[in-house]
Order: C-alpha cells, then structure tokens, then sequence
C-alpha cells in the first residue's frame, strides 16, 4: 500500500513550527504548535484534527521538506473524522468517478492536462497554445483526485491515482503540461509523497504561459493595469511555481498590488469551507479577501483556479472589480479577446 | 350522429372540427401510459358560447364530451373513454383583466401558463402566478381542475388554493359565475364569505362543467431570485429537515428530489430551497436564517450546502424548470409518467426507500421527487419513471411499478393526485360511504346524463 514519507524527526528538532504557527485559521504559538505537530505524528488525538480548515497552507509554510498537510488528512482519515457533510463528501467522490466520458485531443508526447475541469475546454485557445494544441486530456479518467484531501480521503486517491497513471502511460505522453494546481501539485509532490510512480515530467501551466510569453517577445503589450491574484489552496502544493505568477505579470506590465492577504497570506476563495462548516467563516473569509482588493487599488482580480474563478467572479465584479483567469489576461496582452 | 360533425362547424366554423384520422390519433392519448381511446371528433372553440353551444349538442344527442388543455397531466385524464367530442380549449387563451392593486387574474380556460408569465413579466412585472414544472403550454384551467402546484405552493398551497372565481359552463349548458364574480363584478374570492361552490368543479376533472374563465391569486415577484441545495444521506432526517426550513418561512418554494444520475447525485437526497428579495441585503438575510435553521445538521455533519455552482444556477432557476422535462425524455423514446401521491413529510423516509426498491424491482430508471405542500404540510411525492415508447417491455415495467406505488400510497395514508380512472376507482373504494355518496349525488344531479368526462369519478 501506498505509504506517506513524513519524517517525525524533522519536527523534534524543529525550531519554528511554522506549519501550525503561519496557519491562518487556528492561533498557536511555537510550544503548542510543537506539542500538536508531535501529537498528530505520534497518532494522538489533536484540536487540529477538528479545525483545520484544509487551506493546504502549511504544505508551505514547513520549510524543512515534511508533509503536514497530508500527515493531517492521514490521520483524520485513520480517525473517521469527517471535514465535510458526509453526503458533501460522497456528492464529490461520486463526481470523480470514471465514466467513460473523457475526451483526448491529439495524441503526442506533450500534453496540456485539463484535468476535470470544464473550463479549460472554453479557456484554452489562441496562440499562446498554437504549438501543443489540440493535445489535451479531460475527465475523471485523467483527473488527480488530489481535491479528496480536502474530504480527509487519501484512499480514494491511492485507489484512483494509479489507474490515472496507468491511462497516461498507455497514451504514451512524455510531458504533462497541467493546467491546474492541484494535478501538477498531485504528480510533482503528492504521487511521489505516497511512492507512487509518475510516467511522464508534470510541468506546471504557469511555466508554460511565461515560456510562450517570452517566445512572442514584442508582440506582447505591457497593459499598464492593477491586478490582484487569488492564489488557490492548491498553489500551496506547489510553492516553488508561484514566482511565476509575479514574473508572467511583469512580462505583461501587469501591476500586482501589494495586498495584505498575497502570497503566504493568501486566502481562501471561501466555498469549500462553506460546503465544510456553514456560511459564516465562509463570508467573513470572503468579505476580508475582497475589501483587501478593493483597499488595494485592484482593477482586476486575476484568477488562477477555474474553482475560484467560480466562487468569486461575480462577487468581485459587484465590488466593481474585473474578474479574469490568468489565461484571458495573457491573451489580452497579446491583443487577443 | 352524421349531423354532428355539421352541427360542430356551424358552432366553432369548419377549421376547428374535426374527424379526421390524423385528428383523432393524436386526441386518443396523452404521453403518459394509459391505454389510447379514440375520440369520435374533435372541436377547439373560441368563446364560452361556443362551449356552451357544443355543450349543449353534446346534452341533446348524449355524446361524451372532455374537455382538453395541453394534455400534460399524464394520467389518461384528457384520453376520451367512452368516445364523443374531445373538446380543446387551446384557443379561448386570452388573458382578459389584471387587477394589480388586488393581486388576481382572469384568464380564458385554455390560457397556458408560458402565456401568463411572460404577459406579467412584459406588463405587471412586481406580479407573479404559481407556475408549476410542466411544459410551458399545460393551461392554467387544466392545472387548477386537477389540484396543480407550482413555485408557490409551499407559501400558499395548492394551485388550486389559489382560484379566485370561476366562470363554468354546466353540463345543461348554462353558464355559472362561481365565488364573488356571481354577486359582484370583483374575482377576489371563490367562496368566501358564500358557501364555496368551487368544490364542485376543482378536482373533478371537467366531470362537473367546463371552466370557460378562471380567476386566480397574483402574488408579488421580487427582483431577485436564488437556490440553495442541501443535501442528506439519510432519508429519516429529511422530515426534520423540512420542518426546520418551513419553520423560517423565508423560502420561496422546496423540492427535493433523489435520483441515482448522473453520479453526482447518487445516493443523496437534495433539498432545493428556492429565496426571493428585492435587495442583496433581503437575499442574504432569508439565506442566512435558512443556514442557521440547518446548523445541527451541518454540525453533527449529517448534511450540508452543496456548492451550487453559477453555471448550475440558470438551470435550477429557470420556470418552468426544463430540466424536469428533459429527465422525462431520458430514455429517449419520450415516455414519462409519474404517480404522485400526496402524502404526509413524514412518509419521505419510506417513499424513497420505495422508489428504490420499485425501480431495483422491475429494473427501471428512477427519479424520486417532492414537493412541500404549505409550511410542511404536505407533499406531493412523485415517483418518476421514464420508459421508450418503442419499448413495450420497458412500458409495462413502468405500469406495474406504478400499480404497486398506487397500491402503496394508499397504505401509506396517501391520496392519490391527478388519479388515473383506475386510481379513482382505488379511491372511490377505500373512501367513507357517506362522503362516497355525497359524491355520487353531486355527479348525478350536476350532470344526469353523465356525458362529461365519463369514467371520471363515476361512483358505480
Ligand atoms: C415534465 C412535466 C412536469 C410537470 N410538473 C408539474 C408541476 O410541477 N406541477 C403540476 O401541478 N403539474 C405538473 N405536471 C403535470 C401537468 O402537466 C400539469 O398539472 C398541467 O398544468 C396540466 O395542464 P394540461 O393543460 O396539460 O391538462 P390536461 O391534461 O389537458 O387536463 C387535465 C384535466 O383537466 C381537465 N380540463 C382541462 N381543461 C379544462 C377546462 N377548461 N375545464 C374543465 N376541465 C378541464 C381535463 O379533462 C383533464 O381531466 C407536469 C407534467 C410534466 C409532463
Ligand atoms: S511539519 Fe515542518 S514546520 Fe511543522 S514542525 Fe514539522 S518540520 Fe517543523
Ligand atoms: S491546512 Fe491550513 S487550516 Fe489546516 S492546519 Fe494547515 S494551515 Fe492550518
């Protein structure tokens, strides 16, 4: 059976605590955080078991190469403790399940990863795309399952994830460019955090986008605008990407306001600890995010995660704030609608 | 009985009579089930005079009539039993006064819903009716007769709670203003504070008269509209469910449906909680005391909110709601036909253990689906089943689930809704023999010679 490498030694020595003190949704200070990281790791019962609110954030905080985040799920699983409704979380395994509808583009060895996620289907077009277009992969039969963990389910991910693996390595792809954080967190470090084998190189979008970028050199137009990003949960999986966002728009002339909840900040777009614990973190997670953009002078709120994007875009644009995924920000700024 | 045919084109002019063979395939059946039967003519007048003139031919030569809206309510009700004139009223569709400030409507018998609502959205845009889920040309008259339900239903009751007046020709062919349209030139009230006459006619499925005008309640249309779906994997919590959520009197209407597809609602029962407001501010409070209402379950992690995406929104909210319609042709094939008993909340739990089990039974595609009646009531729990029409193996799966769910309701404690004359017969037997014969003297006297809707609530 898959097995999380989560190293316990790492903590004992562990000066910062940083997974459990940066959190922003519990308040622990060094010594406690100290004594629940070692509780959870040695299998004990923890208050963090029942409140985290699975922002994955301290995948980036831990510096030292651990797993907090996944040790947490693992143990709320062993535990049977439910972060969602039961019937939420068996409405969104159901979801995942394979049904034969996928679709496949043009087989080559590189390919754009659309996960299961509809919008990149309508999103992704123009040149920025000219040169892997059409070689997509779409449907639950290629989708990473890493959203389980926010259900405290890494067996539904240890049972689906191989067999993910298995239909890329039958279509023979070399090179894998994800178009989500979450499959490119999932193949870069979750797959490999459980032992299991990935076939083929996942490239993160983002690297892709900046790449094209700097390939249409003048053709690119700075468009002299103020940008807030809403960096997703799943981003956390993978922070070593995350530069990207502030090199693609300094390669667009996009000004990214300094804002208070940017970066190791970020928060939450809201709707899954709506569909987890009710309406009011939710909001208040939501309003905070928002009036921040606002304060910080934003025109656009510049999304990375399709999820997101649909959680937040109208909300913002009430608050007279242009929505827009990253994608259609780089199209504009090669003059495409 | 050659003379008929005549006799029907001097009343409506000859465009509108009919014996022909295509005519009367398509006035033998309705999409639902039931054995067609073929009418002997068809005629589709234009005024009530024009009814109580066929009427009348009908009374003297005692031929059958039924009276026909859309055809839409599946049970065989509009199929022409015993033969005679199907009688649609399609063409009296005209919406003939608004009072505004009074909230109602009088429309002609065959006016659609579709029609009404998009009337009001063009000119009384702060009114609204209770548009049920059928296609949009089941007509208002139909839906009142059979006990309809619509948006409305859990603020206000049945559809047919919501009659204002009715104007009806009998079948001696005269015409009878019912409610206070009889005394005053006002449709406000369909009984009260007379005797309700109305019970005469609402329900029995034009085997009293047939409605040539119909009145009813308007109520005001707020700006914006919203859903929130919450959703169980436990049947037995659903009542308590709906008693919590009625209790705050803030949602527009509820309906729950559980269905096995697509996956992402299999093995969950939904509760779609329709809100209305003027304001964000109106939007957000009703949400947030529906929210609260449900705290204990979300707590103890028995249900929760499902995230109603915004591309899932215009679907959940359109009127009619069309994907009710498309489910009726998922088998393609168009067959659908639903057995609808009303019941009690309470009876959620086994209702839908029963739909299961029926659909598991004769190997059928299912949809389980309620709607609140009042502030929890009651409910009108449709037991869906779609079949091909090309498939007449599939087609008697269906029709013995549906006895055996006939046969269950009554059990149950259930009334049927919209019954087939089978159904009826079910009824008619298990009822209290005074109120038997108090329907069966009501028939005879209003209609002696029996010709309207024969097989209807005949009481043998
Ligand atoms: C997909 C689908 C969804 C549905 N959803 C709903 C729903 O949400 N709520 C609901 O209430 N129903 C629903 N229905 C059932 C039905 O379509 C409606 O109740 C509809 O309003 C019936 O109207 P109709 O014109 O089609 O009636 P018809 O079938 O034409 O007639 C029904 C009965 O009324 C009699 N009648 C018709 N006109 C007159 C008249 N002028 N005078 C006297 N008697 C008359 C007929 O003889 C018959 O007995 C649904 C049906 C379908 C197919
Ligand atoms: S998980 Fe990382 S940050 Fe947290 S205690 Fe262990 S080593 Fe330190
Ligand atoms: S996932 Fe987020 S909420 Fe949970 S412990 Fe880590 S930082 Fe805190």
């Amino acid at each position: 059976m898959y097995t999380l490498k989560f190293d316990e030694d790492l903590c004992k020595t562990c000066t910062t605590c940083d997974c459990l003190v940066m959190c922003q949704y519990m308040d622990l200070d060094i010594d406690k955080a100290k004594e629940e990281i070692m509780k959870i790791s040695e299998g004990e019962d923890s208050f963090v078991l029942q409140d985290c609110v699975t922002c994955y954030g301290c995948e980036e905080y831990c510096k030292r190469g651990n797993h907090p985040f996944y040790l947490i799920t693992e143990r709320r699983e062993e535990k049977d403790i439910l972060t969602s409704p039961r019937a939420i979380t068996k409405q969104w395994i159901n979801i995942g399940e394979p049904q034969g509808k996928y679709k496949v583009g043009e087989i080559k060895e590189k390919m754009l990863s659309f996960g299961f996620m509809p919008e990149f289907l309508r999103w992704v077009k123009g040149r920025l795309f000219e040169d892997i277009m059409p070689s997509f992969i779409f449907g639950q039969e290629f989708f990473c399952n890493v959203v389980y963990i926010h259900f405290a389910n890494t067996s539904i991910i240890k049972e689906r994830l191989p067999m993910v693996m298995d239909n890329f390595r039958k279509l023979g792809v070399k090179e894998v460019v994800c178009m989500h954080d979450e499959c490119y967190g999932s193949f870069a470090s979750l797959a490999p955090a459980y032992g299991i084998e990935v076939p083929f190189k996942p490239i993160h979008y983002f690297e892709y986008l900046y790449n094209r970028l700097k390939e249409l050199g003048d053709e690119v137009r700075p468009l002299n605008i103020k940008v807030a990003y809403q960096r997703p949960c799943s981003s956390r999986l993978s922070p070593d990407k995350h530069h990207f966002v502030g090199d693609i728009m300094k390669l667009i002339g996009v000004d990214l306001v300094e804002r208070r909840y940017s970066n190791k900040n970020s928060l939450c777009c809201g709707e899954v600890l709506r569909m987890a614990s009710g309406y009011e973190l939710a909001n208040d997670v939501q309003k905070r995010n928002m009036d921040d953009m606002v304060d910080s002078g934003a025109e656009y709120c510049v999304f990375n995660c399709p999820a997101c994007y649909a959680a937040l875009a109208q909300k913002v644009a009430k608050k007279g704030i242009k929505p827009i995924h990253i994608i259609g920000l780089c199209r504009m700024a090669i003059g495409e609608k | 009985m050659s003379n008929v045919i005549l006799s029907l084109a001097e009343i409506v002019g000859e465009n509108y009579v009919s014996s022909g063979e295509e005519e009367l395939y398509f006035y033998a059946r309705d999409p639902g089930l039931m054995p067609a039967h073929k009418p002997d003519w068809v005629v589709v007048p234009k005024t009530a005079e024009e009814v109580q003139k066929i009427v009348r031919l009908a009374k003297k030569e005692k031929i059958p009539l039924v009276p026909m809206g859309a055809g839409m309510a599946l049970t065989g009700l509009i199929i022409p039993l015993k033969g005679g004139i199907v009688v649609d009223m399609k063409r009296m569709n005209k919406i003939l006064e608004v009072n505004e400030k009074a909230r109602y409507v009088i429309v002609e018998g065959g006016t659609s819903h579709g029609s009404l609502k998009a009337y009001l959205e063009k000119n009384y845009p702060r009114l609204r009716h209770s548009i049920p889920d059928s296609p949009a040309t089941a007509t208002i008259a139909a839906n009142m007769m059979i006990h309809g339900q619509g948006r409305l239903t859990q603020q206000y009751g049945f559809n047919s709670d919501m009659v204002t007046g009715l104007e009806v020709v009998l079948p001696s062919g005269e015409i009878c203003k019912i409610g206070s349209c009889s005394i005053s030139p006002e449709w406000f009230s369909k009984g009260a504070p007379l005797p309700d006459l109305s019970g005469l006619f609402l329900g029995w499925f034009g085997a009293t008269g047939i409605i040539t005008k119909v009145a009813l309640r308007l109520y005001p249309r707020k700006k914006m509209r919203d859903v929130e779906i919450f959703v169980t994997d436990k049947e037995d919590l659903v009542p308590d469910i709906i008693y919590e959520l009625t209790h705050t009197e803030m949602a527009e209407d509820i309906v729950i449906f559980s269905q096995p597809l697509p996956l992402i609602f299999k093995d969950n029962h939904h509760i779609t909680i329709f809100i209305t407001g003027d304001t964000d501010e109106e939007l957000e409070f009703k949400r947030k005391m529906l929210w609260d209402a449900l705290d204990g379950f979300i707590k103890s992690k028995d249900g929760g909110f499902m995230w109603v995406q915004p591309a899932m929104k215009p679907i959940l909210l359109e009127m009619p709601q069309r994907s009710v319609s498309r489910f009726a042709d998922v088998k393609k094939g168009g067959g659908f036909e639903y057995s609808g008993p009303i019941i009690l909340v309470e009876r959620y739990p086994e209702c839908t253990r029963k739909i299961v089990e029926l659909s598991s039974k004769y190997d059928l595609g299912y949809s389980g689906m309620a709607r609140i009646i009042g502030r929890g009531h009651c409910m009108m729990f449709g037991f869906a089943f779609t079949f091909n029409r090309a498939d007449p193996d599939m087609m008697e799966r269906v029709r013995k689930a549906l006895h055996e769910v006939s046969n269950y309701a009554l059990t149950a404690g259930g009334v049927f809704w919209k019954p087939t004359v089978d159904e009826q017969r079910m009824a008619i037997e298990r009822m209290d023999p005074n109120t038997r014969n108090l329907l069966k003297m009501i028939k005879k006297n209003v209609d002696p010679n029996g010709i309207m809707n024969p097989g209807n609530w005949e009481v043998n």
